[in-house]
């Protein structure tokens, strides 16, 4: 791979605002790149002419001496399932194509009101339905490290962009581990924030009790100030919890910190170059003077059986809004209203996209719902109790991202189940609430492994801290 | 154990309002049938005396004043996006065949 390293973000932006770099530059910088390594397939659109403009005034402002912002010039992606105002957002979904977002997502607003620009739309799972991209309507992206196999999913558009250096950050959405499996398959810092940290208003909704976004990029410190910006409530997602004060802030003494290893994510199955790096990662915070202790979750193994029937649930009703009548493909030929609601779902969503809907709306239905959806949400309940107790003895806990590096492109494409299986470890956080970060920590074969660390609910600030920490030791 | 047959596929299709081809009918036959036979590992995990989890922060009744805001959109922005149009209406095919 080519030198893709972008200064860190916070320098970008000071540099910008001195003068001494232009945003121009960096967008022309972040276009060529996108251009460059198009073959990658990381690409929705690019947003030319609107970051063209943006970059124009962020300069003017700073050459007459403006404050222009924590992000002054500094380009990022977005994956494609983020309204951003005037372009289209597809999802990567057929039934998408053509819509033009009329609004824009807050978390777009808050990033370019501290001078940011929108330079790209990511590939990825069509409604970020998939782990691995495959699912996406339009293409497949490719691993930045190796072509043949798989970027991750459903946010690896916006994993291979960052680490193809299209741009200094990516945003992503993380509903089963979207943000930190694809994180970890391509080798960047992946972050999934606690649920409802940051509003999803103007965000194509998945499963609406698990949906988090959150930050894609090369370092924590960057991940740090991305959140920093986006974090708290604005009255437009009801969801929302109080933030803590500064994110940036990432002092942490790993003496004495007491980190418990999922026994249940390091059990056999494991890939063994996975298991090395992790097994290398707990060496090496245990020499920094971290306590790392084995700490069980029973319930664990089960959180991909409960996801796989709250995910589906809420996706169906989710989807049930693109009818074919107010917005998206329409199929105009029906003869009556029923038949155009058929053929324009029928036509316009994927075959990933129909199994969770039929899914969702065979676990939802009258006589299975107890047995189904009921019986899931009270697994989670047992599973949020055995979070809780562990998280009385110990601050933070570590384990594998997912069971394997990144597989062969087509490896897993007619085994649904299978590729749900690459969510394993990364659900249980969606389903807590909980916070949790893939760092890349190694390689196994020439392909990134990432190690997960996980926080109680609202201790982002403190899992950001010793995920700087631990992104020393491992560099 | 749930097996779901081609007549099960048609009328869930049917109720989420999805035509499928023939092909996709036998495909989700048995793709829904495995996967659903992985989730129902579930109904022999013991949960006796815990309630369901809707909320996992903890919120309830989360409200806000009923107030006209400004999104920065105006009607007609939303309207460009609708396959169809007469006097400002959305327009669709007729109701009764």
């Amino acid at each position: 791979m080519a030198d893709t390293s972008w200064p860190l973000i916070a320098s970008i932006a000071a540099d910008v605002q001195a003068g001494k770099q232009t945003a121009h530059d960096n967008v022309e910088r972040a276009l060529k790149t996108i251009a460059d390594q198009k073959e990658f397939n990381a690409i929705i659109a690019t947003l030319d002419e609107s970051a063209r403009a943006r970059a124009k005034a962020i300069d003017d402002r700073a050459a007459k001496g403006e404050n222009v912002g924590r992000l002054a010039g500094v380009p990022f992606i977005a994956k494609d399932n983020f309204l951003v105002f005037g372009a289209d957002t597809t999802a990567a979904s057929n039934i998408l194509k053509g819509f033009v977002a009329p609004y824009q997502a807050t978390a777009i607003n808050r990033l370019e009101a501290e001078g940011a620009i929108c330079v790209a739309k990511a590939n990825l799972d069509a409604f970020a339905h998939g782990a691995s991209t495959e699912n996406s309507d339009f293409f497949t992206t490719k691993n930045p490290h190796d072509k043949t196999r798989v970027p991750g999913g459903s946010s690896g558009g916006s994993a291979a962009a960052v680490v193809l250096g299209m741009a200094p950050f990516a945003l992503g959405t993380d509903t089963g581990g979207s943000i930190r499996q694809p994180s970890s398959f391509s080798g960047c810092v992946g972050y999934k924030p606690t649920y409802g940290l940051v509003s999803r208003s103007g965000v194509v909704a998945m499963a609406s009790s698990t949906d988090v976004i959150g930050p894609l990029t090369r370092a924590v410190e960057d991940a740090a100030v991305v959140l920093d910006v986006m974090a708290g409530p604005d009255g437009m997602d009801a969801t929302m919890i109080e933030r803590q004060d500064d994110y940036t802030k990432l002092n942490i003494d790993l003496k004495g910190k007491k980190i418990g290893v999922i026994k249940e994510y390091l059990s056999e199955g494991l890939d063994k170059g996975v298991k090395t790096v992790v097994e290398s990662a707990i060496e090496k915070l245990k020499t920094a003077g971290a306590e790392l202790t084995e700490v069980s979750l029973p319930t664990l193994p089960m959180a991909l059986a409960v996801y796989y029937i709250i995910c589906p649930a809420e996706v169906s009703s989710n989807l049930g809004r693109y009818d074919g009548q107010r917005f998206g493909y329409s199929d105009r030929s029906a003869k009556d209203l029923d038949t155009s609601y058929l053929q324009s779902r029928g036509i316009g969503f994927g075959k990933e996209a129909k199994r969770r809907i039929m899914i969702g709306t065979y676990v939802l239905s009258s006589g299975y719902y107890d047995a189904y959806y009921k019986q899931a949400q009270t697994v989670r309940t047992k599973l949020i109790k055995e979070f809780e107790t562990v998280m009385q003895d110990v601050d933070f806990l570590l384990g594998p991202v997912a069971p394997t590096p990144a597989f062969k492109i087509g490896e897993n494409a007619n085994d649904p189940l299978q590729m749900y299986l690459s969510d394993v470890m990364t659900v249980g956080a969606n389903l807590i609430g909980n916070p949790a970060i893939s760092l890349p920590a190694g390689q196994s074969d020439g392909l990134p492994i990432g190690l997960q660390l996980m926080a109680a609910q609202r201790a982002d600030k403190e899992l950001l801290a010793l995920a700087r920490q631990t992104e020393a030791l491992l560099a | 154990m749930s097996k779901l047959t081609r007549d099960d596929v048609l009328k869930l299709a049917r109720l989420a309002r999805l035509q499928l081809t023939d092909e996709e009918v036998t495909e989700f036959s048995e793709e829904l049938s495995e996967i659903l036979q992985y989730v129902e590992q579930l109904g022999g995990v013991n949960a006796a005396g815990l309630q369901p989890t809707n909320q996992i922060t903890g919120l309830t009744n989360v409200t806000r004043p009923d107030e006209v805001k400004s999104y920065g959109y105006e009607p007609s922005d939303l309207l460009e996006n609708l396959p169809a149009v007469e006097d400002n209406q959305i327009k669709v095919n007729r109701m009764i065949g």
